[in-house]
């Protein structure tokens, strides 16, 4: 059974069209990436799913309820918008206890929740110290508490990475691992292409459109190109050999990464030999990255994806 | 000190309270470089680059940017200097053309001189826009080209970019960094503060900070190859991830 | 059992204890305001200039000046410039009326035992001009009354207010002002900072009902605005000495009523207000403007337009001043204040209901 279905969504604020015709499934149990850059329709398709915002076209039902039934819903996610939406002036403690007040938590049972989100976030020895004053790490590990406290069966998460440092979002991706152990389904969406390798399945978006929606294996496989780094004395030269003959072309720093399909590989590897004559090169093949796969989506008349 | 640098460090160190938050940092840049400064939240990148822009004095060391004395010119070295942030420094509620001229103002370059080189730029970053269209109804991506564009009225040799690419698609993204590349080989340099690893691959050489200390400083490759890292955000979780807050 | 509204009400006075910046100005704002208003709006005239002409000068012509001379309202002098030049006094702003005694008025006293004066007042400020000509009104009738010249004499007679002071009279109708506008800035401000700072849309994805959101923030204000209506009190009983004859349980209640009218009010803008400074401007337009022209508390509501009457009866301020003034001034208890009371009663059940009504739990 699928914990979120998704058909033919639309969204317009005003003439705007946000959401186009999407669809998508979240399987129970999965940690699912809604991965797209900034206005890509993200924070729309979730501020749907919690109800904060009408269905307009297109059907939505999140644990086998319809979005009508927001209420209900909202009683059995746990929600962490984009934006850091806690209590500045409360404590940690405050903030713990003020949500498990707003969903009717039991005192007992609260105190016993609020000791296993300690133990799992460490923060306990700052429950005196006020929200506002934790550092962004910190900050975003009390709001992920505060969206656990009710136990919910679904979490959605709204770029909780967002201007995060790499150290804080990797503890925070482990975290998010640990929650998926407990049976929870987590729908998370992140603008750093990277943080496609951690969840199990992905959903590209762009301009309110659903790209792909698949695991990364998938997907790579689908894609069957590679990446070569070249690196030379004269990148300039070499630059405008290879410029035709890849698919994408792209200088950083030292070095040019290119995009060619998996069936002319070598071939085209070859011509590049044969033209760079004189010039001192060295390539290998590297990893592709989750962008160097989003861009061609976005570009398919040049890319021609299969 | 050798006047070929645009930038050249000898143990700088700033100090606040008790807490060093920048210690002994040495580094060296040239011209036409495109030089990275990574690191956690904390770990300094701030305070450096707020030194080397003259807007913090050193505690000791001595720091030399566009043949300049952070300590005795640092009027001199902010006229040097283009600042570029994401958390942008453009007005949403005025025209594209109103923020031009806001900021030939405020660097005093002439307004014809400034629209002049303001033409140059938006073409270069492939803005073709009228200058009455509002800036807050400009996508992302736009802006922040939009914001590079001011960052260049006064025709800075040093250009200061603070995650300038974070949220932007990709597509947007290889277009601003080609526009930078481009500036670089005109000779322009270029510094990147950034904990946004897919930025820091785009540098021709990067420092990795922690705690104040500069632990790394090479080109991307140099350092994937030594530490056998796949990417950048594994290398950068290997040297940086060391020790948390 | 429900633990919402508990859990929103500890959550905002735990917002109001930590925000000293605001509880000072919640605190010091009512205080300033009364005291500030109070000096300023202070009716009571001192100082007039009266310039003096007396054609007649005799023993009984200068007891009259000598009368206008003994109150402390007026400064008697005698112009330099002749009559003619009275005008240019005017223009120089040298004096604010002109007492003239005529040639005969000894003579026409005497005869007809009645005399005719002559005052002569700059009404460029008619407030001013009114109150003066009062006054003059009162002078004339103690000198009558000494000389026993009048076999009529004509006396007004001044109930609740014998000596005519005017802090009797903007005292109450500023605690309705201040009130109002305090208490409907502050609910106006809790609900749209946090729209503004995004933790409305956290609470929203809880199971939390408007009426739980509404009545949780209702609550913890009206103490908070209870307070500031002792402190009001205190300063217009013992700064401005306007006496107090009623009682003070009855005052509370009704306050308490009129003080939920107001934060009520407020919920209501922040519901249709976009960011709190908007929210801000609309709470105090709102407010300070229908309380001080519509309420009764500068103009008296029988002399205006039967249009703005019909709208003066959805002014708060209106009924809590009528019930006010007779607590403060009467001794009035809730007998005599149940129809005031009753409106009050009413206006709060309707903008709370409309509050809870508008305010969505979708974001916009």
């Amino acid at each position: 059974m699928n914990t979120i279905n998704i058909e033919h969504l639309c969204y317009y604020y005003d003439k705007v069209q946000a959401l186009d015709d999407v669809s998508l499934s979240v399987i129970e149990g999965e940690i699912h990436g809604l991965i797209g850059p900034d206005s890509a329709g993200k924070t729309t398709l979730m501020r749907i799913l919690c109800g904060l915002m009408p269905t307009q076209e297109g059907k939505v039902s999140v644990l086998s309820l319809d979005s009508d039934d927001f209420m209900q819903i909202r009683s059995l996610i746990g929600y962490m918008p984009q934006r850091f939406s806690l209590y500045q002036d409360l404590s940690v403690a405050e903030n713990l206890k003020f949500f498990a007040r707003l969903f009717n938590v039991p005192a007992g049972e609260r105190d016993k929740r609020m000791q296993d989100l300690y133990a799992f976030s460490h923060l306990e020895e700052f429950s005196g110290r006020r929200a506002g004053a934790l550092s962004g790490g910190m900050k975003q590990k009390l709001a992920l508490s505060c969206a656990l406290i009710h136990r919910p069966r679904l979490l959605i998460l709204d770029e909780p990475t967002y201007g995060v440092d790499p150290v804080s979002r990797q503890e925070f991706w482990q975290m998010l691992k640990q929650i998926q152990g407990d049976g929870t389904t987590i729908l998370v969406s992140t603008p750093y292409m990277d943080e496609a390798e951690l969840c199990d399945r992905v959903s590209l978006i762009n301009g309110g459109k659903i790209l792909e929606s698949d695991t990364l294996t998938n997907i790579r496989s689908k894609w069957n190109r590679k990446v070569f780094s070249f690196s030379a004395p004269n990148l300039k030269q070499l630059f405008g050999v290879l410029e035709p003959l890849a698919e994408s072309c792209q200088l950083f720093g030292n070095e040019i990464h290119i995009v060619i399909p998996n069936a002319s590989a070598a071939q085209s590897l070859d011509i590049i030999k044969s033209r760079v004559e004189g010039i001192k090169y060295r390539y290998e093949e590297i990893e592709s990255s989750m962008e160097d796969i989003f861009l061609s989506y976005m570009n398919p008349g040049v890319w021609r994806v299969s | 000190m050798n006047a070929e640098y645009m930038i050249r460090t000898e143990d700088l160190t700033k100090v606040f309270g008790n807490f060093t938050a920048v210690d002994k940092m040495n580094i060296e840049i040239m011209p036409g470089q495109i030089f990275g400064f990574l690191g956690a939240n904390g770990a300094g990148k701030t305070t450096a680059i707020r030194m080397l822009c003259g807007l913090l004095k050193p505690s000791s060391g001595k720091a030399m940017v566009a043949g300049y004395d952070v300590r005795v010119d640092s009027e001199a070295i902010k006229r040097k200097i283009g600042y570029m942030s994401q958390r942008f420094s453009l007005y949403d509620d005025l025209s594209i053309g109103e923020n031009i001229r806001f900021y030939s103002g405020i660097y005093q370059v002439p307004y014809k001189v400034a629209m002049e080189r303001a033409k140059d730029s938006l073409k270069m970053v492939g803005l073709d826009l009228s200058m009455k269209v509002m800036t807050g109804s400009l996508p992302l991506g736009f802006k922040q080209r939009l914001a590079l564009v001011c960052a260049l009225l006064h025709d800075p040799p040093l250009l200061i970019l603070d995650e300038p690419t974070s949220g932007v698609d990709p597509m947007a993204r290889r277009a601003f960094w080609n526009v930078i590349n481009s500036l670089a080989e005109q000779g322009k340099t270029i510094i990147v503060s950034t904990h946004f690893m897919d930025e820091a691959e785009y540098c021709h050489r990067l420092i990795i900070m922690r705690s104040g200390s500069v632990l790394v400083d090479d080109s991307p490759r140099a350092l994937k190859e030594k530490y056998g890292s796949r990417n950048m955000q594994e290398l950068f979780l290997l040297l940086a991830g060391a020790v948390n807050e | 059992m429900n633990r919402r509204i508990p859990a929103i009400m500890l959550k905002e006075v735990n917002h109001i204890l930590r925000d000293s910046r605001t509880l000072m100005i919640v605190i010091l704002m009512p205080i300033m305001q009364l005291v500030i208003f109070g000096y300023a709006m202070n009716m009571e005239i001192r100082g007039i200039r009266i310039g003096v002409y007396d054609y007649r000068d005799s023993a009984l012509s200068r007891e009259l000046v000598h009368k206008f001379a003994a109150t402390e309202s007026f400064q008697i002098s005698y112009p330099q410039k002749p009559i003619g030049e009275m005008n240019r006094y005017f223009y120089q702003r040298a004096f604010h009326a002109f007492l003239i005694i005529p040639a005969d008025f000894d003579h026409t006293m005497v005869r007809q035992n009645q005399a005719e004066v002559q005052l002569i007042i700059d009404a460029s400020d008619p407030n001013a001009a009114t109150m003066i000509q009062n006054y003059s009104f009162a002078v004339v009738n103690m000198f009558n009354d000494a000389e026993r010249l009048l076999p009529i004499r004509v006396k007004t007679n001044i109930l609740y207010n014998p000596d005519l002071k005017s802090a009797y009279f903007f005292v109450p109708g500023l605690i309705a002002m201040i009130l109002v506008m305090i208490s409907a800035l502050l609910t106006s401000i809790a609900i749209s900072k946090e729209k503004e700072l995004g933790t409305m849309e956290q609470i929203l994805v809880s199971p939390i009902k408007a009426h739980e959101i509404i009545i949780g923030k209702v609550l913890p204000y009206i103490l908070l605005a209870l307070i500031d209506a002792m402190l009001v009190l205190l300063i217009g009983k013992y700064l401005f000495k306007v006496p107090f004859v009623g009682s003070f349980p009855v005052f509370l209640a009704f306050t308490m009523l009129y003080v939920i009218v107001a934060l009520s009010l407020g919920l209501l803008i922040s519901t249709i207000a976009r960011s709190q400074q908007a929210a801000m401007m609309m709470a105090i337009t709102m407010t300070m403007l229908p309380t001080m022209m519509l309420s009764g508390f500068m103009f008296p509501i029988a002399s205006m337009p039967k249009a703005l009457q019909l709208i003066t009866r959805f002014v708060p301020a209106r009924y809590y001043l009528q019930i006010i003034r007779g607590i403060m001034l009467k001794g009035n208890g809730f007998a005599q204040l149940m129809q005031p009371g009753l409106a009050l009663i009413l206006m709060a059940a309707v903008l709370l209901i409309l509050a809870i009504k508008r305010f969505s739990l979708r974001l916009k």
